[in-house]
């Protein structure tokens, strides 16, 4: 395929570098340098999508990130699509694969385009009113439509193979846009030593000074200049210079978020770089120079590819030798296209008539295009285009003095250049929470009063003209540099020749002799609104621009209307006969442009989502084949199946040979805190429902901690050390939570109190071993301890030695058998593991993990905290009052349990639940009612709270929380399964070993 | 993401590190027992809730640990000042006034 | 400032991170005190290790083979390169015998990293949000914080040279992340 659209020399492009392309399947040849935008005009080609809504065929428009058209998709693999990737903006690379959207089959030739022959049915609000009736056809009908139309491009199908990087950064004063204002605020920033970071979301530094071919700045070309600041910025430690990347969200306190894209524009990216990387900056000041955005004309069939803004015509060119057409019309109410029609004609593009829509233009920008014999007609305006899928002609009329139109004929043309004046880029500003006014003079929204530390500058503030722009940039540097350094310093302001301010502008519809029932001028060409759309919304009674926005969708494109919405407003404003500051302007909000999922996400996906906390032990669980299960961040071994086990096999055989035999837990996940000073009895004696204060030296307690409510909020085994310290269990997931509880009343009411905390959880590794033969399993491991139950009964604390390692050995019981818990320095936890499982197996016994724990503990009525229960359960609901210290004159929540709701009758209490049918298991959380069926809306008596088959008891149990349960016991009631309700029987939570003697044996 | 000064490191850091405490000054009572259900219902759930300055708790619970008070303007999100546990609460009228010249 | 850092890397474990601008390499085993109490406390332990515990915020001290962290307005961290943690308990609490304070055995909660290298500060920036500018994060500083979702302490023990630490169970998350940062130094 030939370049016929390139020009013989020139540009940014380096014409030696060929590199090969598709799109839409078919083979093109751009050059280095080149975005995808740039070598498909380069190829002649203009039609590069489909709009939204009516499939109508368009083409490249702008040249920045505002385009709304040239959307594409691109995949270097299968299921990796990224869609809705501004053509503009991509850099083409050996090998590109790019694919239009919004049509099918081909761009030519689209089926959806059936879509703008019913354009009377895809008016403003059709979302609203097309689907409303027959209710019938939502589902079937509508929905599946809709869903096939909506959305723009395709979702990649497969989890995302790239890798994506997080930086935070800091930096004295952050630039954002490096064209002639964001270049001199850099430097001035720089220059007074300032910590500089200058991002740009092009490939290139150097925004619109990389196509002004004919200004010259310090008596050089303007790019060149330009060249040379950036070498001199690039040369400065103190300076981070991020080209491909957008500042694209500005929260509070300058906190500025950008996406650097890091390989996109690579034919063979290195697999060790990230895609993209961001960066998340905090800024102490922060300078917004992101320019203007040229606006659209508003006029009949604007949207027909080949119709493009005139700057972007003048871009294309210069920088990338690129030519929108061979002959062009160009249609403004500004100067500035002047400068485009010059330069195309320089390069020997047949420039058929500028039609402005003012009757006299004038100025150095019109002097200039005159002087180079190009034709110019004043009071002229285009009122159509004619072509299929690219513009053939442009029908022009005359304005007469009363505004209105007369036919002056038909020009041919294959591009139209339009310019409708600048709209300043208020977005980051509005993103920093400030208020933009309306200018009348510019006729535009400039930035107001700074909300945060920023300042903008340049064309974004409603500064033009290339010296004016230098200086009001190297002022924002310098003053941006003064409020964080004395040392500021002004440098010379270099002096400009060419690039003078060109005036002029127009908002909203233009005039034209055409039948306004039959042709359609669009606003926002994404989201396809047309003017006629808004004047609609007006008249249904959306007066509001907020509410115009959500009724028509203008403004709501991957721009969020930097193009669209000057012209929306305009045409509203005048609909509604209101001056413009009264409609309003939308709210921009972050992000600046679509940012891609991968770039929030960063590091945070996969194993690396959340930090997995595993144990000492951790592998030889793995070895055994145990599952896990997570309980807040740790992994848990949840079972320990032998080959053809299933789960609950396994789990009965760990139940029995803890019950028959011995067994091995893992128990280090448990919150552990270190409770020391002189206070500590005390400290403890007023967070825990129990006594403390007499707990003797080398004794255990079970405790119960509520919160101020008096509702439980965890529980555990205290163990007294010395007189002075104690080793404090929780639960856990519980453990943060505890800590910083007991912290907050440590810190703010009772200061007085001499004891202090220290988190000990993971100091220690903690093996449980249960069972008759506990004992007799470590006895032959520990020295220093006398382990007989007269020297060390249950419920005791010794510290020895077990393995050589030294031990704090628990005498404890979560399972209703003798037992222990042994705790270990964390490093030695696996050796003395492997000791003591070695004893375990000798013996017959086995590891057991959480379910087990669990079932067990549940056959002894023990509640777990978060299961049995749910923070509205004081201790008394559950059966545990006897843990209350009835003498005690205050505790944390001791108050609260004489609270008139907590006193009571009808409370929830924990009961045991017995199927009549024994093989039947519960589901946890299922309803207990007083009857198989009962009437509608009759309130459940209570619900499942645990729900196991039991071993030792041969058959299932469950615990369940139950109105008045205590007062239930032998009551037969009903809990809904999936078959339907089954009748229990209400007992004792307690299933086994009642009389407690096994585990004091 | 706020920045918020903690008053015992002296540095101020990412609100990320922070965790927020509830309203500031209200303390325990010393003998909840003699106290009616009315004036223990007072004290755990009723809180001023203003738009506008509010003393409130902070921890800076991933640094040194400490908790601290605030005052913050509910509307702006700004902080005004901060003090350490212990300090006196200060006159939020005052501070309004001193806010608005 | 003594010769010698308290920390040194585990001649036992080979490097974590290696690239011509960075390493990363985990530290031998170390006793680590968690001191909590008033400053006659810290000062009576400050003279049993022989390095004077410091009492501005986020500053540390160093002496040959310890060193001691300034964590909070009551909290310490004191690390010594001393195989007997029952041992050096002893001797520290025993100085403080008289005066109110808690003194816990933390040893083995903790692992720490030895992140060095002119590209230290930038790999550490991936996860961690601070400033690592010398004027605002200087040599001897040292603080808690969050590396991504973990809890750290973080002290610049030189320039180039930080000592990151976490409890034990969060190390795998921290080292992962470190290595995942630092694949794009390797690259062209």
């Amino acid at each position: 395929m030939t370049q016929d659209f390139r020009t013989s020399a020139g540009g940014r492009i380096d014409r030696s570098s060929p590199v090969d392309f598709t799109f839409d399947g078919k083979a093109y040849r751009g050059f280095a340098g080149d975005t995808l935008a740039s070598a498909l005009l380069a190829n002649g080609i203009h039609l590069v999508g489909r709009s939204y809504k009516y499939h109508r065929p368009r083409g490249i428009i702008t040249a920045g990130s505002e385009e709304p058209n040239a959307l594409v998709g691109i995949a270097r693999e299968k299921g990796q699509n990224t869609p809705n990737l501004r053509a503009p903006q991509v850099e083409i690379y050996q090998g590109l694969n790019a694919e239009s959207q919004n049509r099918y089959p081909s761009l030519s030739f689209d089926v959806g385009a059936v879509n703008d022959l019913l354009s009377p049915l895809f008016v403003a609000g059709f979302y609203y009113k097309t689907f409303m009736w027959p209710r019938s056809f939502w589902q079937k009908v509508y929905e599946p439509f809709i869903r096939s139309a909506a959305g723009l491009g395709k979702a990649p199908t497969d989890p995302d193979k790239d890798r994506y990087a997080n930086h935070y950064a800091h930096c004295d004063v952050l630039v954002i846009g490096s064209g002639p204002a964001g270049l001199a605020a850099a430097t001035a920033a720089a220059q007074s030593g300032a910590r500089v970071i200058l991002c740009d979301e092009q490939s290139e530094l150097g925004g619109s000074l990389l196509h002004d071919r004919t200004s010259a700045v310090d008596g050089k070309p303007a790019v060149d200049w330009a060249a040379d600041a950036i070498r001199a910025l690039s040369e400065n430690d103190k300076v981070t210079l991020l080209p491909r990347t957008t500042g694209f969200g500005y929260y509070a306190q300058n906190f500025v978020a950008l996406a650097e894209r890091v390989t996109d524009h690579l034919a063979n990216p290195d697999p060790r770089l990230p895609r993209e990387r961001l960066w998340q900056v905090r800024a102490k000041e922060v300078v917004i120079a992101t320019g203007a955005i040229e606006r659209p004309l508003v006029f009949p069939e604007n949207d027909r590819p080949g119709v493009m803004m005139a700057e972007a015509g003048r871009i294309y060119l210069n920088r990338y030798g690129a030519m929108a057409g061979k002959r062009v019309v160009i249609a403004t109410a500004c100067d500035t296209a002047y400068r485009t029609a010059v330069d195309l004609k320089a390069a020997g593009v047949d420039v058929a008539v500028i039609a402005d829509l003012r009757p006299d233009p004038a100025g150095v920008h019109v002097d200039a295009a005159r002087s180079a014999g190009i034709r110019i007609e004043g009071a002229c305006v285009v009122t159509g285009t004619k072509g299929r899928l690219r513009v053939k002609s442009a029908r022009l009329g005359r304005i007469r003095p009363d505004g209105s139109v007369t036919a002056m004929g038909e020009e041919a043309c294959d591009s139209l250049l339009m310019s409708g004046g600048w709209t300043p880029n208020v977005s980051l500003y509005s993103q920093s929470r400030g208020k933009v006014a309306w200018d009348e003079d510019a006729g535009a929204y400039l930035p107001g009063a700074s909300v945060q530390h920023e300042r903008s500058a340049g064309s974004c503030h409603g500064v033009f003209g290339l010296q004016a722009v230098l200086e009001d940039g190297y002022a924002a540097g310098e003053n941006a540099a003064r409020a964080v350094t004395s040392a500021a310093k002004r440098p010379k302001v270099p002096a400009v020749t060419g690039g003078e301010e060109g005036a002029g502008g127009t908002l909203g519809a233009l005039p034209h002799d055409r039948d306004p029932a039959r042709v359609r001028a669009f606003i926002d060409f994404q989201n396809d609104v047309t003017a006629k759309d808004v004047k609609l919304a007006v008249r249904e009674g959306f007066h509001s621009i907020e509410h115009i926005k959500r009724y028509t969708t203008t403004g709501m494109a991957t721009d969020q209307g930097r193009l669209s919405n000057m012209n929306a407003l305009s045409v509203a404003s005048k609909t509604l006969e209101k001056p413009i500051p009264q409609v309003g302007l939308t709210t921009f909000r972050q992000p600046y442009t679509p940012v891609t999922f991968g770039t929030f996400a960063t590091t945070a996906r996969g194993e690396a989502f959340d930090p997995v906390r595993r144990t000492p032990m951790h592998d030889w669980a793995v070895e055994k084949g145990a599952e896990f299960e997570d309980v807040s961040l740790w992994k848990r071994a949840w079972y320990f199946p032998k080959p053809g086990e299933s789960m609950h096999d396994a789990v009965a055989r760990e139940c029995a040979t803890v019950r028959e035999s011995v067994g091995i837990f893992d128990a280090t996940t448990l919150g552990k805190i270190e409770v020391v000073g002189p206070d500590a009895a005390e400290f403890l004696n007023r967070v825990y429902t129990n006594p403390f204060l007499k707990l003797g030296v080398g004794r255990l307690r079970y405790g119960i901690m509520l919160n101020e409510a008096g509702f439980i909020m965890d529980d555990g085994v205290v163990g007294r050390i010395a007189e002075e310290r104690f080793h404090v269990t929780t639960t856990t997931g519980g453990a943060p939570r505890v800590l910083a509880h007991l912290e907050d009343y440590l810190q703010t009411e009772w200061p007085d109190l001499n004891v202090w905390l220290t988190s000990t959880t993971e100091q220690w590794a903690v093996i449980a071993v249960q069972g008759p033969k506990a004992r007799d399993v470590i006895a032959p491991l520990v020295e220093g301890i006398d382990l007989s139950t007269e020297s060390m009964p249950h419920m005791s604390v010794r510290e020895g030695k077990i393995c050589g390692v030294p031990t704090r050995l628990f005498r404890m019981s979560f399972t209703g058998e003798a037992g222990y818990e042994i705790n270990v320095p964390a490093s030695r936890g696996r050796e003395v593991w492997d000791a003591v499982w070695n004893n375990v197996e000798a013996v017959g016994g086995a590891p057991y993990g959480t379910e087990t724990m669990h079932v067990l503990r549940a056959e002894k009525g023990y509640i777990i905290v978060g299961q049995e229960t749910d923070g509205t359960v004081v201790p008394d609901d559950v059966g545990m009052d006897w843990a209350v210290g009835k003498k005690k004159a205050d505790f944390i929540g001791m108050r609260s349990l004489a609270r008139p709701d907590i006193v009571v009758a009808g409370r929830k209490q924990l009961v045991g639940v017995l199927t009549n049918d024994p093989k039947v298991i519960l589901e946890e959380g299922a309803q207990v009612t007083a009857e198989a069926s009962p009437a509608l809306k009759t309130p459940a008596l209570g619900y499942v709270t645990s729900s196991y088959y039991s071993s030792a008891l041969g058959r299932s149990m469950a615990l369940a929380m139950i109105a008045d349960g205590r007062g239930r016991m032998g009551d037969t009631l009903y809990v809904s399964t999936a078959e339907g309700a089954v009748a229990v029987e209400i007992v004792s939570p307690v299933f086994y070993d009642a009389e407690g003697g096994k585990q004091v044996a | 993401m706020l920045l918020i000064t903690c008053p015992y490191c002296g540095v101020e850091r990412p609100e990320i590190e922070f965790r927020y405490a509830g309203e500031a000054h209200i303390a325990r009572p010393a003998e909840p027992s003699k106290l009616t259900d009315e004036e223990w219902a007072e004290y755990l759930y009723m809180r001023t809730n203003p738009k506008g300055l509010l003393a409130e708790r902070w921890r800076h619970a991933h640094g040194c640990g400490r908790f601290f008070n605030a005052i913050r303007d509910t509307v702006s999100d700004r902080f005004v000042t901060i003090y350490k546990m212990g300090e006196a609460k200060p006159d939020l009228e005052r501070l309004v006034v001193e806010a608005a010249q | 400032m003594p010769e010698k850092s308290v920390y040194s890397a585990n001649a036992h474990l080979s490097p974590i991170v290696v690239t011509s601008n960075v390493r990363v390499e985990e530290a031998a085993p170390l006793v680590r005190l968690s001191l909590r109490g008033g400053e006659a406390a810290a000062s009576h332990a400050g003279a049993s290790i022989g390095a004077p515990l410091p009492l501005e915020p986020l500053t540390s001290t160093m002496a040959d083979k310890a060193a001691a962290f300034w964590l909070g307005p009551d909290e310490w961290q004191i690390a010594i390169q001393e195989g007997d943690a029952t041992a050096v308990f002893e001797r520290v609490e025993t100085a403080m015998a008289d005066t109110p304070h808690s003194l816990v055995d933390v040893s083995e909660r903790n692992r720490a990293l030895i992140i060095s290298g002119p590209k230290a500060a930038w790999l550490l920036n991936s996860q961690i949000f601070l400033d690592f500018d010398e004027a605002v994060f200087p040599v001897g500083m040292v603080t808690r914080t969050l590396f991504g979702k973990a809890d750290i302490m973080l002290w610049r023990q030189s320039e180039d040279i930080f000592v990151l630490e976490a409890w034990r169970s969060f190390m795998p998350y921290v080292i992962e992340l470190l290595q995942e940062a630092s694949r794009e130094l390797e690259a062209a």
